[in-house]
């Protein structure tokens, strides 16, 4: 996987991932680009689109559009179900996932697609063990009070 | 200072404004907060303002002054100022700032860390955006942590690695002792990130997919895969009541780098594809996932045949799929494999076909092509109607490449020429404007080569452009037929359809149209102007006009234009005994025969045969061959005399004979360049190549008929000598299939330069009627230099009261009369 983008119906963007390096004007044109492409496309068309070199492999769910790069050789079919093992990710951790979490808490979405997903290849297929890394992972967040009287270095 | 807003209430801020301008102006004053507070050097809210400072980043707003902090959250002891950190650095370093750099040391000592949830904290930012010199730096630590027995750590480490091996290729080698015992491990997590390490290995290195191949890595992925599937269910890691797919597929395709080119791998596989193929449950899309995985497998390592079959039938099955992504996948499997599996490709054309009326455009765009590549022989019909009726109804970016295919499908399979010359109408009327510059030399060639539909070619073009001519590649194609046939087109001689009544003037008013039409591009109006000139020589009654047309473009802005205006001006004025010479009729082209003109233009003028052979290589135009100089054929002095019994039915004409044919170029290249004056831009033949259309070989050499006309048919039949290998001995077989016998009947022919010709007695010169008897005539050629053979004959008798005389080409003459 190249990049994830997710955004909305009306073409903000709500979360970018990039397993690529790319300079930041490069990027934004990208995302300019293909945000158009995907939200001009109607229902009865494939999940799948070619782009430049890459495929680009969408689902809608809700309101929010998740859209992931893969290369040519790989697997357009299971991508699909990549996404939305990250859409059921989402919704264990935050209990029935609506685009308003995903707005507030992008931090936590973030982690969460860093415990299902690393360099842009999956690191993990059990969603019990994804989840409660994640869980655990926020167990060691010190609480405030902890953190103020914690040294920083 | 009051502490910084926290990141929810600045998100809910944000979110409240109304316009663009105003969320501008509150992200500048939160920024503007933001850097005093790190301008402060403050601990204590460093991770919430760059929590912030991500999320306005997210917006689209600049955020590179917080970069610095990043690195200092990192190096924070804090587990909250680690994970902002880190995440801050995966969004907004990467290996292009100069500072990244300096996260290295953090990355390493966090490597080590003793709690594993700041190991992968590390262990994850390194995977996803480290950059060669990270890499190069900390290719140890990862390395150790890959044997690490943490399962947690052990999967991170091996994407870690798989992210150094991208980055810094020479470092591959220090993963390989790693590897080992990978994937003797039960966690899945661990076996899933392990299989894409050894992919990665594979595919970047031969020595390490043989290394693999020999330490018998297959047996032991096919062996976990057997597990998978035969294991009962596993909550964990089910999907739809499939036992982990992303492993599946993952090992489907490790599988497939393994046994490609390997016939033992590929065996050694066998069984589990096949039972996958058959035994995987197709009802969603996970399924049907790990189904594509397998036949894009089975097709790409050395399977057998029957598991190729099913394969192939796995991906018929998808193409009827209602799910379009399903029918998306099956036809680009479809088309890599209609190469390899042809035949069994071609039994799903009829879905592949329909899938050209999916309202999907990536559909589409593999349906065309894979339906071009499934034309052969027997379809092109059935297929051409539907693959035209696709281009009409296409998008734009479709027509190129549609149109091109269907030249080309058309140039190897058409029918009939009246068909390929209907194909090739139908394209330019449809997407005319999309046809590709080259297409016209193309179609202007084969429509010359198509003598007999000439008459019904310039009509259909004729009719094609008077009601629009803004298709320039059309308009281009029509100018020139109608420059080179507009006799036949006034004259209405069409045979294949109702002959349409076109006066001169009209087709003069129709190319100064084009001429004249804003629409037109340069080019266009270049053909345009030299077919108006050609028509001088073949309209009889409008030649002023033409003149007045050439002489008004003889000031024309546009340099070419004038160019030729000026010249063909010159040649009204002062050159115009030349004019008929100049402008004869196109020779048939180099691609199919090497013969000459395919018709002989009565001209206005006489012979003139002296002022004809000073003049300068024509540029393709062939000198004048009136009807007289036909005795060239015979007189010419490296010919050899024909002795006809009759005596010959117009005396020879004197010492400037034609050498008609020796101006034949008789090897392959074009025709000729050509001259600066009468640029013909479109006559570029050189790469052009096609295959004459000979039978097939049958024993001995097939006779020929040579001609076959109002009654009269002459068959050829060959023999070669034995003690001299260049000579061919030809019998003619003249019959006569009318009511009325033939009389007087005088056979002569004339061949090419190289060649020699003996014509002997004939049997003589009568031919009864209603095919009761025959003439035969035996003629020798001598081919010393073994080229193809060619013939020009003329034929003359008396038929019915009337004298009658008849020109024609043989140049269907079997290789191995010549060869």
């Amino acid at each position: 996987i190249h990049f994830i983008l997710l955004f909305s119906r009306q073409g903000k963007l709500r979360l970018q991932k990039w397993y690529t390096t790319l300079p930041d004007k490069e990027k934004k044109k990208i995302i300019r680009e293909i945000v158009q492409i995907i939200l001009s496309r109607n229902q009865k068309t494939s999940s799948f689109v070619d782009w430049k070199d890459l495929k680009l492999v969408y689902k809608r769910y809700a309101s929010l559009y998740f859209c992931c790069a893969i290369e040519d050789q790989d697997n357009e079919l299971l991508t699909l179900e990549v996404v939305h093992r990250y859409v059921e990710l989402l919704d264990r951790y935050f209990g029935n996932v609506c685009e308003l979490d995903i707005i507030f808490n992008f931090e936590k979405a973030y982690f969460i697609l860093d415990e299902f997903i690393i360099g842009g290849e999956v690191q993990e297929t059990s969603k019990k063990i994804a989840v409660k890394a994640i869980e655990d992972s926020d167990m060691l967040q010190e609480t405030v009070e902890e953190y103020m009287n914690k040294p920083a270095f | 200072m009051p502490a910084p807003i926290r990141l929810r209430e600045l998100i809910r801020t944000i979110r409240t404004a109304r316009t663009q301008a105003e969320e501008r102006e509150m992200i500048q004053k939160e920024c503007a907060a933001i850097r005093s507070s790190f301008r402060e050097e403050d601990n204590t809210y460093r991770c919430r303002n760059v929590a912030k400072l991500l999320y306005m980043h997210m917006l689209g707003y600049p955020a590179h002054f917080g970069q610095l902090e990043c690195l200092k959250l990192i190096a924070s002891q804090k587990f909250t100022d680690k994970r902002i950190g880190y995440l801050g650095a995966m969004l907004l370093l990467d290996e292009r700032q100069d500072v990244h750099l300096l996260m290295t040391n953090c990355i390493k000592n966090d490597l080590n860390h003793s709690t594993q949830y700041v190991q992968g904290l590390a262990l994850c930012t390194l995977g996803c955006m480290g950059s060669s010199e990270m890499c190069r730096d900390l290719a140890g630590e990862v390395e150790k942590l890959l044997k690490t027995s943490n399962s947690y750590l052990r999967k991170k480490a091996a994407l870690c690695a798989v992210h150094v091996i991208r980055k810094v290729p020479e470092l591959m080698e220090m993963f390989l002792p790693a590897t080992k015992n990978l994937l003797n491990e039960k966690n899945h997590g661990v076996l899933h990130t392990s299989v894409v390490l050894l992919t990665e290995m594979c595919e970047r290195s031969p020595d390490m997919l043989a290394h693999f191949r020999k330490v018998r890595l297959v047996p032991q992925l096919v062996r976990i895969l057997k597990n998978l599937i035969m294991s009962g269910y596993s909550p964990e890691h089910d999907v739809s009541g499939i036992s982990d797919p992303f492993l599946q597929v993952r090992i489907l395709r490790l599988l497939r780098i393994l046994g490609r080119n390997d016939d033992d791998s590929s065996e050694a596989m066998n069984d589990i594809l096949a039972q996958v193929a058959t035994n995987t449950e197709t009802s969603k899309n996970v399924g049907n996932a790990i189904l594509y995985e397998t036949v894009l497998t089975i097709m790409d390592i050395k399977s057998e045949s029957g598991l190729r079959v099913l394969a192939i039938n796995i991906l018929g099955r998808f193409l009827l799929n209602n799910d379009k992504n399903i029918r998306y996948v099956a036809l680009t499997s479809l088309l890599k494999t209609v190469q390899t599996d042809h035949n069994a490709v071609q039994r799903h054309r009829s879905t592949i076909v329909d899938c050209l009326k999916d309202l999907d455009v990536s559909i589409k765009r593999r349906a065309m092509e894979l339906s071009f590549a499934l034309v052969n022989g027997n379809n092109v019909r059935g297929m051409m109607k539907e693959l035209l009726y696709f281009l009409d109804s296409c998008e734009p970016e479709f027509k190129a490449d549609c149109a091109s295919g269907i030249f080309l499908a058309a140039e190897k399979y058409a029918p009939s020429k009246r068909w390929h010359i209907d194909t090739i109408m139908r394209v330019l009327t449809t997407a005319g404007s999309y046809v590709r510059d080259d297409a016209v030399p193309n179609l202007i060639q084969l429509i010359t080569n198509s003598v007999e539909m000439h008459a019904y070619t310039v009509q259909r073009l004729y009719k094609a452009i008077l009601g629009d001519y803004s298709q320039q590649p059309l308009v281009q194609v029509a100018s020139w037929c109608i420059g080179e046939y507009g006799d036949l087109l006034v004259s209405g001689q069409c045979e294949e359809e109702e002959p349409i009544q076109v006066t001169e003037d009209e087709v003069l008013d129709i190319l100064e149209s084009v001429l004249i039409s804003n629409m037109s591009a340069s080019v266009t109006r270049g053909y345009a102007l030299t077919a108006i000139m050609k028509l001088s020589t073949r309209f009889t009654c409008t030649v002023n006009r033409i003149k007045k047309v050439v002489s008004i473009y003889g000031s024309s802005i546009d340099v070419e234009l004038q160019q030729r205006a000026v010249e063909y001006n010159a040649l009204f004025k002062k050159y115009d005994h030349m004019r008929p010479a100049l402008l004869e009729r196109m020779p048939v082209m180099e691609k199919v025969t090497t013969n000459g003109p395919a018709e002989i233009v009565q001209t206005n003028g006489e012979t003139e045969t002296a002022v004809l052979e000073t003049k300068p290589p024509p540029s393709g135009l062939q000198p004048a061959n009136q009807a007289n100089d036909l005795l060239d054929l015979l007189g010419g002095s490296d010919i050899t005399p024909v002795i006809p019994t009759a005596p010959p039915s117009k005396p020879a004409s004197g010492g400037e004979l034609l050498d008609l044919l020796g101006d034949l170029n008789l090897t392959g290249s074009p025709v000729s360049p050509p001259a600066p004056q009468i640029a013909q831009p479109p006559f570029l033949l050189d790469g052009l190549t096609s295959q004459p259309l000979f039978n097939d070989i049958a024993a001995g050499i097939p006779s020929i008929t040579a001609y076959n006309k109002n009654g009269l048919k002459i068959d050829f039949t060959f023999e070669r000598s034995n003690t001299n290998p260049s000579v061919t001995v030809i019998t003619i077989q003249a019959s006569n299939s009318t009511e009325l016998e033939m009389t007087d009947f005088v056979f002569q022919a004339a061949v090419p330069k190289t060649f020699q010709l003996q014509l002997l007695s004939p049997s003589s010169s009568v031919i009864p009627a209603f095919n009761s008897g025959t003439i035969t005539q035996v003629i020798k050629v001598l081919n010393p230099q073994k080229q193809q053979l060619r013939m020009r004959i003329k034929l003359t008798y008396n038929h019915k009261g009337s004298a009658m005389q008849d020109l024609a080409e043989v140049n269907n003459f079997p290789p191995q009369s010549w060869q």
